[in-house]
């Protein structure tokens, strides 16, 4: 099994070329001199710089990132106490309902919660913008993280939290000094899922948003409508750079926090 | 007492902002459309009392339901819908499978990177990848730009707005919710169980057939649901890749309340999207259960 059969290297090769043909073709003809965005006419940057002074893509951009911090945080801290309640609570009142509201946002398709939390916002005669979305975003990638979070809290070992509470730790203090360190991977990586789905998040945002408040992927929507253009693929290119370089470094630090984890494991047990 | 208020707050949460307005939806499919502010009649006036109460109750009824079954343009949106989630989902297991498989063969040291590989598309923005196919598929795209040159065919293809489009855009976006459950369930798999089928007497095509798809069952029928549920409410790929004739009943609510401004019809169609989609989400709550009972 150490070398990959025919059959293998063609299923790898032809299954990554088609996930990442089409968006290399996107970077490609961002730089396209021409118009045209299908008839190759050089090599340029200028729509970079139209997009770069276009002020309506910029401020949406800025709402979108706005929008992105506020909701994951909040989102967050909801969903890893969540997450707590429903691994090491045992049985509460409700607690069938609790945790069937956990998992149902993340089937539920997108439509059905947009239109829901509008018809919400309008009862309670609330005005739609920033706040609004943001409340949206918070209410659907809180159960994300929740998953991702309970997951870690499963598997850890609960006597160690117990060894703290013996050793005179407050509930508050252990779950700060022991807990939270064992499962902050779980917890950064809860953050980085809820802020990646509230930058990409097209149909919840146009149900939840105002006149006062546009975001990037409804303002891309709108223009993608009208067909592919070169300002468009320059913008895809920059999410596209953004979210690689975030990824890999990323993936990097954790890799780095397991081997260093691994390292403190192998020293602990050498000097026991 | 802390425990009380630590369970409050994301339940008060998700009561506020998941049930109740699942609720109001409910309440407002069964309400008349009116022109006015909110554009639907009845509204409930708690300041009645209880007679205000009787009165809201009262005027709710089942006509745009009726309406619903009565105008064929829904049900051929709502068939139209399970039939393209049916159709991409058997499309997305066919194209995953083999690359799933392939990762699960490969030497241990390149599977993280494969795995990173598979996962980084899925970060990137949806309606980009989606975007992305609108190029290629044009008339003037790239595809029949290659195929003209290479001579295969003598006048363009039309593809984008059409239905293969937005099959290709569905197959493509949900591609890694087909490839990491089966991985997951491939790599586990004990390659000696295939070695002991192959000195058994089975080819190594039958092997495949009696004992990697077998075991490999749990993930490919979790792949299959993640990608067949949030198909069926699908949006944003048939209204960029597919054209008039495809209908699909995420795109029909949409219409019916931006475009139409009628809000009980499109409350009605989610609430019947809605159940449509209580089936395979029981199915798939079954599935994850058993899965986690045999894990542990």
């Amino acid at each position: 099994m150490n070398r990959l059969s025919w059959f293998n290297t063609v299923s790898l090769t032809l299954g990554f070329a088609f996930l990442y043909i089409p968006m290399i073709i996107l970077i490609v003809f961002s730089f396209n001199e021409s118009k045209l965005v299908t008839v190759w006419a050089g090599f340029s940057t200028k729509w970079y710089g139209e997009l770069l002074q276009n002020e309506a893509f910029l401020d949406a951009a800025w709402v979108t990132v706005r929008v992105a911090v506020f909701s994951s945080t909040l989102a967050t801290i909801l969903g890893t106490a969540a997450a707590y309640v429903l691994v090491r609570s045992g049985r509460f009142f409700g607690r069938t309902l609790f945790s069937g509201m956990i998992y149902a946002p993340l089937v539920m398709p997108e439509v059905i919660t947009g239109l829901s939390l509008l018809l919400l916002f309008i009862g309670i005669g609330l005005d739609r913008g920033i706040l609004t979305i943001v409340l949206a975003h918070t209410t659907f990638s809180m159960c994300f993280v929740s998953v991702v979070v309970s997951s870690r809290l499963i598997t850890f070992d609960r006597s160690l939290e117990e060894a703290a509470l013996d050793l005179g730790c407050s509930p508050a203090q252990a779950f700060r000094l022991v807990t939270l360190p064992i499962i902050a991977p779980a917890v950064i990586s809860g953050w980085l899922l809820a802020f990646t789905l509230s930058l990409d998040d097209l149909v919840i945002a146009s149900f939840t948003s105002g006149p006062s408040a546009t975001t990037l992927p409804i303002k891309i929507f709108s223009a993608v409508r009208l067909g592919v253009s070169p300002e468009i693929n320059a913008l895809s290119t920059i999410m596209i750079a953004v979210v690689t370089v975030g990824v890999i470094t990323a993936s990097l630090v954790t890799k780095r926090a397991m081997v260093r984890q691994r390292q403190d494991e192998l020293a602990a047990a050498r000097t026991e | 007492m802390r425990r009380a208020v630590l369970i409050a707050i994301p339940y008060v949460w998700l009561l506020a902002l998941f049930l109740v307005p699942f609720f109001i939806v409910l309440k407002i499919s069964l309400s008349d459309t009116a022109l006015a502010i909110p554009p639907y009649t009845p509204t409930l006036d708690l300041s009645a009392g209880w007679a205000g109460i009787k009165e809201f109750f009262s005027e709710l009824d089942f006509e745009n339901y009726v309406w619903l079954t009565e105008d064929d343009l829904y049900w051929k949106a709502y068939l139209s819908s399970v039939k393209i989630a049916l159709i991409s989902t058997f499309f997305t297991l066919l194209v995953g499978y083999p690359i799933a498989y392939g990762m699960a063969r490969a030497p241990q040291e390149w599977r993280p990177t494969l795995m990173m590989l598979v996962i980084l598309p899925f970060w990137t923005s949806f309606l980009i990848r989606v975007y992305a196919w609108m190029g290629i598929l044009s008339n003037e795209g790239y595809l029949n730009q290659i195929l003209l040159w290479t001579g295969l065919i003598s006048t363009p293809l039309t593809i984008l707005n059409t239905s293969t489009a937005v099959y290709i855009g569905i197959v493509y976006t949900y591609l890694p919710f087909m490839i990491l459950p089966i991985y997951s369930a491939l790599e586990r798999l004990d390659g000696s169980l295939i070695e002991a089928a192959e000195d058994l007497g089975c080819s190594r095509l039958q092997a495949f057939w009696l004992v990697t798809i077998p075991l490999s069952k749990p993930g490919i029928i979790a792949g299959c649901f993640l990608v067949m549920i949030p198909v069926i409410g699908e949006f944003v790929i048939p209204s960029l890749l597919g054209g008039s004739g495809t209908l699909m009943i995420g795109k029909v609510l949409w219409e019916e309340f931006f475009s139409n401004r009628d809000w009980p019809v499109a409350s009605a169609v989610a609430i019947i999207l809605l159940l449509i989609l209580v089936v395979p989400i029981v199915l798939f709550q079954r599935n994850q259960q058993k899965q986690a009972e045999s894990d542990g």
